[in-house]
Formats: C-alpha cells, structure tokens, sequence
C-alpha cells in the first residue's frame, strides 16, 4: 500500500489541526503562500491582520485570553522582522506563542534572496526556543515540540522557519512520536524540603506579604492561591502581570504595587518581615532600586524558571516548581498552623483607608482617565476582558479596574509595547465572541496599530473601543513634566491629529465621542448596546493630569510621591 | 580564583553556538574563552566556557534554558584538569634563532616549522604558562599567535 503523498505546506496545516489549533492570525506573502493553499480548505480559522505585528499581538490577546497557545503566520523578510516585536514582548510576558514564517528556498538561503531576513538569527533572543525546517517530514515532529515548548514550563514564543521548497516537498505524514528533549526538562515539583523551610518561614512571620504575579495565571492557581491566602489569612499584592490572580475589593487584596502602584501595596512590602514571592521576578517596576526593596523581609522565591531565582534578590528559601504545586505543597505543609497576621492584616486596612487612589474629577473640568473608567466599570454587569496598552492609561485602569477573575486583563508589561491593545482585543475576542471585550487604549498607542480596525470590522470582531485621548505622549509628557522642566520635545500629538469618529467610520466600525462629564454613561450605554460591529469611542481627556503615585526610577520604594504637591519637593 | 570553568554538554545542532553566545552576550556575561568541538557520544558536542566567579551562577541558568544545551558542570577549580594549545610564530635572524630556539624548547615548547626569518612553535600547557611563553618570546616580535581556547576535565581524585 502506497502512503498518500502530502506537500510541507500541507503537513503544516494536518499537523495544526493536529495539536487542535483553531485559530490563525496572519498575512501571506511569496515564501508562505504554498501553506495558504491547504489552509483555505481547513476548518482552522484565520484571521487576516493588517500588519505582521498586529497578526503577533493578536495571538497574544488570544493566548493571555484563554491560557492556550496562540499561532500566528507570516512570511519571509519583512513579514517576519514585523513579528520581532510580537515575539520579544510574548517572550518577556511568558505568553505562549508559535509562530510560522516562510523562508526563501533552501538553495537560494545566503544569497541575499528577495524578501530574505535570517529569521532564525534574528528571532534567537526574541524566542524561548526557533527550528529551520530543512525537510518536510520534520514537520509534524516539529510543531508538535513547538507546541510543547512554547506551553511547558515557563510558556513563550516558538518560531518554526520553513524554506519555500520544503512547503511544496511531498512526502508522506509521520505520525509524531514521544517528545524526547534532553536539554528541555521544566521541574513542576518543587523539592518537598523546601516546601517545609518556606512553611518554617511563614509559622514565624509576623508579617508576610504574599507577592505574586503572572506565574498564579500561567499555571491557572488562582483557587490555590485564594486558599493559601484566605485560610492564613496573608496579604497579597498583584504585579501588573498578576491582577486578577487574587480578587481586588477582598480585605486581603492591596492590588499593585511598584512605580505606579498603590501606597498600600508599595508599603507593605517595604514593612513586610517575609515575602512569600510566587511566579514573580522582581522587575524594576516592582522594586526600583533593588538595595532599598524590602530590607528588612526574608524572601521565599518559587518559580517555574530557575534563572530568576537570584537574579535580583537572594532567596532565603529558593524553589523551582510550578505555581500551583507550589501553592498546594504550601497549603498543606501549613496546615493546623495558627499564622498571627491579625495586627499586620488590621493595620494595613487601616493604611488603604488612610492612602486612598484619588482624583479629581470636576463637574464642568476636562474628563480624568480613572473617573471614566469607573463609570465604565459600573456600567459593566459582566466581567470583561480588558485589554491595554502602555502609559498613563494602562496605570489608571491597573489601578482603579476591579479585577476579580484570571486572564481579564491583558497588557504588554514586560516589553511595554505600545499599539499592544487594539490588536491583541482582536485576538481575545476571536477566542471569546461572546464575551464583552474592552480595548482600552492610549491615542498615542492607538495610532501605532490602527489599522487593525480594518480586520475587526472585516471579520464580525465586536470589540469595544475606547481611545483615551488627551493629543500627547502622555507618560513622556508626564516624565518632561518632572525631570525636564516641562520642555515637551516631541511628545505632543496634537497638531495633526486624526478625527478618531471618522477614522473608526472609514474603517467600518461605529465612531463615537465623548468630552464632558454628562456624556459619560450615555455613550458608553450606547456603546455597551452595539455587539455587531466593533465600536469606538473617542474620550477626550485632560492631558495635564498624571499618575499618581509615583515612585521614580531608581529610586527607593520608601519615598513615595503622592501627589502633585509632593512634587515640589523633588 | 576568580574564574570558574564550566563543561557544558550541548546537542550538535545547526546555530548552538550562536544560541550559547548570543545568550551569553544578550545578557551581558563576561567570558573569558569559549571552546567547543565534538564529544566520544554521537550527536553530542562539549563546550568549555571559562566566565567570572561572580556570573556564574546566572550564566548556568541562563544557558540552562536553551533547549539544545543538556547539562552544565562547574568544574572544582581544585580538581580540574586544564588545557589549552597556541601556536605562536615569531621572528627569528640569525643572532637570535639559537637563543630562541633554545628559550623554546626549554619550557616544552615544540618547534614546527622554521624559515629564514621566522619559527613556529606549539605549546600545549595551562592557560598561565601560554601566557608566559608569550612574554618569553616577546622581545623577539611575535609576528601572529593563536591560542585555541581552554579545555578542561574533571580528575576524578
């Protein structure tokens, strides 16, 4: 019996449906379109983006949105250098992505071929892992490691390069085998003793702060860490990457910490005797600088990725295992223990209600981002997914966004990729069509990947706009505003501004606006009303205001600037 | 000893060396040689990365993320067997050629080609006593030298 003869480009698409890929973002070119062929017949959808970068943030969005790997496709050249960003900022926030580009020939790779990039080159510190096909019956075996390593242990981008000649070889599918990665081994289980130093640790802590951040969401521990925290009654804080891991408005949530985080969240760490740090690294945004962060705790460290063990801060007690075991192993080496945290629980309670987040929303005075985003919030039965992007926006809605479940809150934290939002809500709305999904955007974001829009209104993508424009850069506007005395080079957006109702109109979608207090709840009521098209709103907000609290770079987490008048001090 | 010497197992794949310095050099590490060549086990290569005392442990993690390296060993810097070759090609006339000859060959250096006007020598010794032939054979003009990186095995005492 002869075996039925398959080219690569359709091996590509048998071996995603496969590894039960549903979805696909991405844009064809020359050296990828042999796999555009069989992938019009498959029942895999994909999603046509406007730009490689957006098609990478879409399968972000998709992948923070469900915890499931998100795939994108791109071709050769500069359809992969525009996946370079996609692929560093998943790698910094352990999303995990598989990526497929084409590749010119084999024979013609070196020769400066048209539309040739050395894409395994410059993808290999952009990825957690990349492959250069060089034949077609690698390619099931190799999308299914893909798979596995951009999942497992620490998730991240995989890119799989494949050479235009491999996709039209025909050969026969080889049913992948038993994956075999000797140098590829993640430790899950953390060492039982040092599950029972950390215990030791937190029976005699006075005050322990649970730290966590997005490893709680990666490895889906939120329960554990609700039973960890709620039964020994321990604070938690949650990084930028963590919020919604522990549910805000709970009395033992202080939310976020850091450059922008509350004073509560900031300080209790500064006071803690014991951080119980669990899928978190110690990011500068967290600790500014690192000699002044938590002098006086002792730290238990436990995360899945050894490398950050140590990197900032020493452990006392260092374990390397997945969240969840971890948690559990806790739980139940803790239990019958009797923690004291009562005094330490009370006068943190007391500190939030002395150290509120404020802000100043006039009844006749410009919009404020954190006022808006309440009366959003109030409007919204349901719990949405929330999608930023990065800047005084993406602070305002960490700060003052109740986040109650996992994986509702999307943002690029590590890389701080501006443009991250409106695509990335593509992709989490792709993943959930039901859902209310909230891209909440900056305008100076929002024109880094507007044309996006194209594709939500192209493909039925009901999201929900909201571009936050107050005509600046306005972080950097913030930044020149403290440390270069007001001179705001090249962070003003407004001479050439474009009118966001019409853009959106043009692109297919609903455009609407917003200016002034008594607007407010009527267009986001008619906004929340639209769930055929994707709507947008433009909110014109103050552009003078800016984010308190603040804790600038390299400073010390001890001196917390609260507010405009503390500024003067500076 | 501020230095340490790792043996770094690898799978021998197309681009794990550029995946190995590209990591080192991403993350900032100093190294001070990097060797590699083929090991006794198919489809397995050894490195010899010798970096600071004070990187070592985060170059050990960090590497140890790369899917295709499968182990590292710190060397005991107390049990460790060290090697490295340089072949070192200096000027010679006929005042000197004897002198250096005979400064050569008296630390074990090996004479492989001698011309008119220059000599080429090989030592294969500790990193410490290349550098000491280098000075020996300085004032004569060293016309090219290359050292092949350190190598190093673990004695079993």
């Amino acid at each position: 019996m002869t075996k039925e003869l398959l080219t690569g480009a359709e091996l590509i698409v048998r071996s995603l449906e496969y590894l039960n890929v549903s979805t696909v973002f991405g844009l064809p070119g020359g050296a990828i379109l042999p796999a555009y062929d069989p992938l019009y017949d498959s029942p895999i959808r994909h999603i046509l983006a406007r730009h490689e970068q957006g098609a990478g943030h879409m399968a972000e969005g998709y992948a923070q949105a469900t915890g499931e790997l998100g795939v994108v496709i791109a071709t050769s050249g500069p359809g992969a250098t525009n996946l370079i960003t996609p692929l560093a900022n998943a790698l910094m926030d352990s999303t995990p992505l598989l990526a497929i580009t084409g590749q010119v020939a084999s024979t013609a790779i070196g020769n400066d071929a048209f539309q040739e990039a050395y894409t395994v080159g410059l993808s290999m510190v952009a990825t957690k892992h990349n492959y250069l096909i060089t034949d077609a019956t690698e390619i099931p075996q190799v999308l299914k490691e893909a798979k596995y390593i951009a999942t497992s242990g620490r998730p991240g981008p995989v890119l799989v390069d494949i050479p235009k000649d491999i996709l039209n070889q025909k050969t026969s599918w080889v049913e992948p085998k038993t994956l075999d990665l000797p140098g590829y081994k993640p430790t899950l289980e953390p060492n039982p003793k040092m599950i029972q130093q950390a215990a030791a640790l937190i029976k005699s802590s006075k005050k322990p702060i649970l730290y966590v951040g997005g490893g709680i969401i990666h490895s889906k521990s939120h329960k554990e860490l609700y039973n960890l925290a709620t039964t020994h009654n321990i604070p938690v804080v949650t990084t930028l990457m963590g919020r919604g891991a522990f549910p805000d408005g709970h009395e033992l949530c202080l939310e976020m910490p850091g450059m922008h985080g509350n004073y509560t969240a900031t300080t209790s760490i500064q006071n803690s005797d014991l951080l119980i740090a669990i899928g978190v690294r110690f990011d500068d945004r967290v600790t500014a600088n690192p000699e002044f962060f938590a002098q006086n705790a002792k730290v238990i460290h436990a995360d899945i990725d050894p490398a950050e063990i140590g990197k900032v801060r020493e452990a006392e007690v260092p374990i390397v295992g997945d969240a969840k075991s971890v948690l559990i192993g806790l739980t139940k080496a803790l239990e019958g223990s009797d923690l004291d945290t009562d005094n330490w629980v009370s006068d943190l309670k007391e500190m939030k209600q002395n150290f509120p987040l404020s802000y100043d929303q006039k009844d006749d005075g410009p919009l404020k981002v954190p006022y808006v985003l309440e009366q959003l919030q109030n409007l919204t039965e349901e719990e949405a997914v929330v999608v930023s992007g990065v800047g005084q926006h993406q602070m305002w809605i960490s700060q003052h966004w109740n986040f109650t479940e996992p994986n509702t809150w999307l943002n690029s934290g590590g890389l701080g990729t501006m443009g991250y939002s409106l695509p990335a809500a593509i992709g989490a709305q792709t993943a959930f069509p039901d859902k209310l999904v909230l891209a909440l955007d900056g305008d100076g974001c929002f024109q880094m990947t507007c044309q996006e829009l194209i594709t939500a209104s192209t493909e039925n993508i009901p999201i929900k706009i909201v571009v936050f424009n107050n005509g600046n850069h306005g972080m950097v506007r913030q930044w020149q505003k403290i440390f270069y005395k007001s001179k705001f080079s090249a962070s003003e957006l407004t001479h050439h501004t474009p009118d966001y109702v019409k853009l959106a109109e043009s692109m297919g979608a609903i455009g609407l606006r917003m200016t002034k207090k008594d607007d407010v709840k009527k267009i986001f009521n008619e906004m929340l009303n639209i769930n055929d098209k994707p709507v947008l709103i433009d909110c014109v907000v103050d552009p003078e205001d800016m984010v308190f609290p603040m804790v600038p770079a390299g400073g010390s987490n001890d001196q917390i600037i609260m507010n405009k008048e503390d500024l003067k001090q500076l | 000893m501020n230095e340490r010497i790792l043996s770094v197992l690898v799978e021998d794949k197309p681009g794990v060396l550029a995946r190995v310095s590209s990591t080192i050099s991403r993350r900032g590490f100093n190294i001070k040689s990097l060797s590699v060549g083929p090991t006794h086990i198919e489809g397995r290569s050894k490195m010899t990365i010798v970096t600071e005392l004070d990187a070592v442990e985060q170059v050990k993690k960090q590497l140890n993320k790369l899917v295709n390296v499968i182990k590292i060993v710190e060397l005991d810097p107390e049990m460790t067997i060290e090697t490295e070759v340089l072949l070192l090609k200096v000027s010679i006339n006929k005042e000197t050629q004897t002198s250096v000859i005979e400064k050569a060959n008296l630390v074990g250096a090996k004479s492989v080609d001698v011309g008119q006007d220059y000599a080429i020598f090989e030592l294969t010794e500790s990193s410490k006593e290349l550098n000491k032939f280098e000075k020996l054979m300085k004032p004569f003009g060293i016309i090219e030298m290359v050292r092949g990186g350190r190598i190093a095995v673990q004695s079993n005492l």
